[in-house]
């Protein structure tokens, strides 16, 4: 059994279900995704169409990150799925420097490698990815690649030659494909950035959110601080009593 | 590249979060800095033993380990600080995973400090025979001297894996395309060569004027083909796309053309003719100059050389 993933990007409209189902399934902090869409703009005035594209983990048959990870907290699971064990990581982001498609990012909660896992606990149990259930027009399929009766293996039979995946030069056997992509939403060298140019400005982060053991001393201090209000949850139990009820406000 | 140039299929990206600056930043460069002086005193050290007599360099024996010793312990302070989480670097020996750089190249720096440290003692105490003189350990080192001429060949074999592992560990972050492994294995190479004669100049006072021609004779063609290693890859990194945007943090107007530049001119160029001149006519006070400025050069370029493979947007 070899999961893997492919999105088709002429059906993605780009609403951000998947990035959202996925923050929420996984408890991925702020400030950090495992999954994300992006907008590239192509052409010029009045030629100009958007694409959008998700990008999450390639789960690579040939993982650099698993490759270079001292102590196997990036493993693979029977299924092909590219794991992190954040019990085991160390944090020293080789795996960040080995990725080549950006994919994993350092927990600012608990200080580890983090990345998209294909929800491998939800796969255990028999249930597909929270991205793949929450698609609105089901432009990401999911699946057995192994298995030739599987929706995936015959969507990509029947879409031959559209079928893409990311840098394939880095000869990392991505299990992770596009069909309708080109070069402009794939190749992240052949689109501009423009430093501060965003759809929307001025994208703030809540104070309290973010490495909260970012100081060197801090991280040696870590484990013999409190961790109770470092957890997602800490989002959900901020402190009311220290204002105004909602009513006291005049709302309703 | 044509498709890029023309307006009808201009691409800009207009959504997108906020991608991580760079990951690897001081910390380690100051890491690989310390390592090429802890591996290269060892290196220029064997070679000067090699060459002349030990009473032409009488602090060698126990100055060199003592240095090696300080440098590799910055380094591994360094690298113990830069982990994310530190008191998981157990890990590495607890679970290790050997096809990883890091893992090798822990063992292998553990090991090389372990000896160094043995070195050191003995070299401090048969150095200082007043010294501690009915102390337990001072007593144990000088009754066991003999064993530094035994390990010190091992640990020189030693010293080359240490100071090229680093280059492994780059060549294994494939994300980064200028790390490759050949010139990233010869850049570190001859930063410790160039480190490690640095190191030394600064104990060479009462030495030889033949051993101290020789420390800026490897001063001088390690500078030299430092700066040809980096030229090299600044003017004809055009076979991948990657590597050569990358290059462009360096190229003219990039944001790290000057600091890039101050390292080529301070670490390699001005040490280079400054020990050239210094092996017709000895002069210390330059050529300890010449070693602070190639020491000064050296962390530049190696701070250049790691951030700007981090800047380029990977996804």
């Amino acid at each position: 059994m070899k999961l893997g993933f492919l999105v088709d990007l002429n059906l993605c409209m780009g609403c951000k279900g998947c990035e959202v189902a996925c923050k929420v399934e996984n408890e991925v902090p702020l400030s950090s995704w495992r999954l994300r869409v992006k907008y590239i703009d192509i052409g010029t005035f009045p030629d100009t169409s958007r694409s959008f594209t998700p990008l999450r983990c390639n789960h690579c048959e040939n993982a650099p990150c698993e490759r270079i990870c001292p102590v196997s907290a990036l493993h693979y699971l029977e299924n092909g799925i590219v794991n992190v064990d954040s019990a085991r990581c160390i944090g020293c982001a080789g795996c960040m420097m080995a990725c080549p498609y950006g994919a994993i990012y350092m927990d600012p909660e608990t200080n580890t490698a983090d990345k998209c896992t294909y929800c491998a606990h939800r796969i255990e149990s028999g249930m597909m990815p929270a991205c793949v259930v929450v698609c609105p027009v089901q432009a990401n399929i999911f699946g057995d690649v192994d298995d030739d009766t599987s929706h995936i293996s015959q969507y990509i039979m029947e879409h031959q030659g559209a079928v893409q995946v990311r840098k394939p030069e880095k000869h990392t056997n991505p299990k992770h494909f596009y069909v309708g992509g080109g070069n402009q939403t794939l190749n992240p060298l052949a689109h501009q950035r423009l430093e501060g140019y965003n759809l929307f400005n001025n994208v703030t982060h809540l104070e309290h959110v973010g490495d909260p053991h970012h100081g060197v001393i801090d991280r040696f201090l870590a484990p013999f601080t409190s961790h109770e209000h470092l957890d997602n949850k800490s989002f959900m139990d901020f402190d009311n009593k220290a204002h105004e009820s909602h009513e006291e406000e005049g709302g309703h | 590249m044509v498709e890029h140039g023309i307006h009808a299929t201009q691409a800009v990206v207009t959504l997108d979060v906020a991608l991580p600056g760079i990951i690897w930043g001081w910390m380690i460069t100051l890491n690989m800095w310390a390592k090429s002086v802890g591996t290269g005193v060892i290196l220029v050290g064997a070679f000067l033993l090699y060459r002349h007599k030990k009473e032409e360099m009488p602090n060698l024996r126990w100055m060199m380990p003592l240095i090696s010793f300080i440098f590799l312990n910055i380094f591994l302070l360094f690298t113990l600080t830069d982990l994310h989480q530190p008191y998981r670097m157990i890990n590495i020996f607890l679970h290790p995973h050997w096809t990883s750089a890091i893992t090798v190249g822990a063992w292998m720096a553990s090991l090389f400090t372990g000896l160094i440290t043995l070195m050191m003692v003995i070299g401090f105490f048969d150095a200082h025979p007043d010294v501690r003189k009915h102390g337990a350990c001072a007593k144990a080192a000088r009754e066991h001297s003999g064993l530094y001429e035994k390990i010190f060949p091992f640990v020189v074999f030693l010293a080359v894996p240490v100071t090229l592992y680093t280059a492994i560990i780059m060549a294994e972050s494939s994300a980064r395309e200028l790390w490759q492994a050949p010139t990233e294995v010869m850049q570190m190479m001859w930063a410790a060569l160039l480190a490690g004669s640095a190191g030394l100049i600064f104990i060479s006072e009462s030495w030889s004027k033949e051993s101290r021609k020789d420390l800026a004779l490897v001063l001088a063609i390690a500078t030299f083909f430092s700066f040809m290693m980096y030229m090299g890859e600044y003017f004809f990194s055009f076979k991948s796309s990657e590597a050569e945007a990358t290059l462009a943090y360096v190229h003219a107007g990039g944001e790290y053309n000057a600091e890039f530049w101050f390292g080529m001119v301070l670490g390699f160029i001005i040490p280079f003719f400054l020990a050239v001149s210094n092996m017709k006519s000895d002069n210390k006070t330059l050529l300890r100059f010449a070693a602070i400025l190639a020491l000064i050069g050296l962390y530049l370029v190696k701070d250049v050389w790691l951030k700007i493979p981090q800047m380029l947007p990977l996804s």
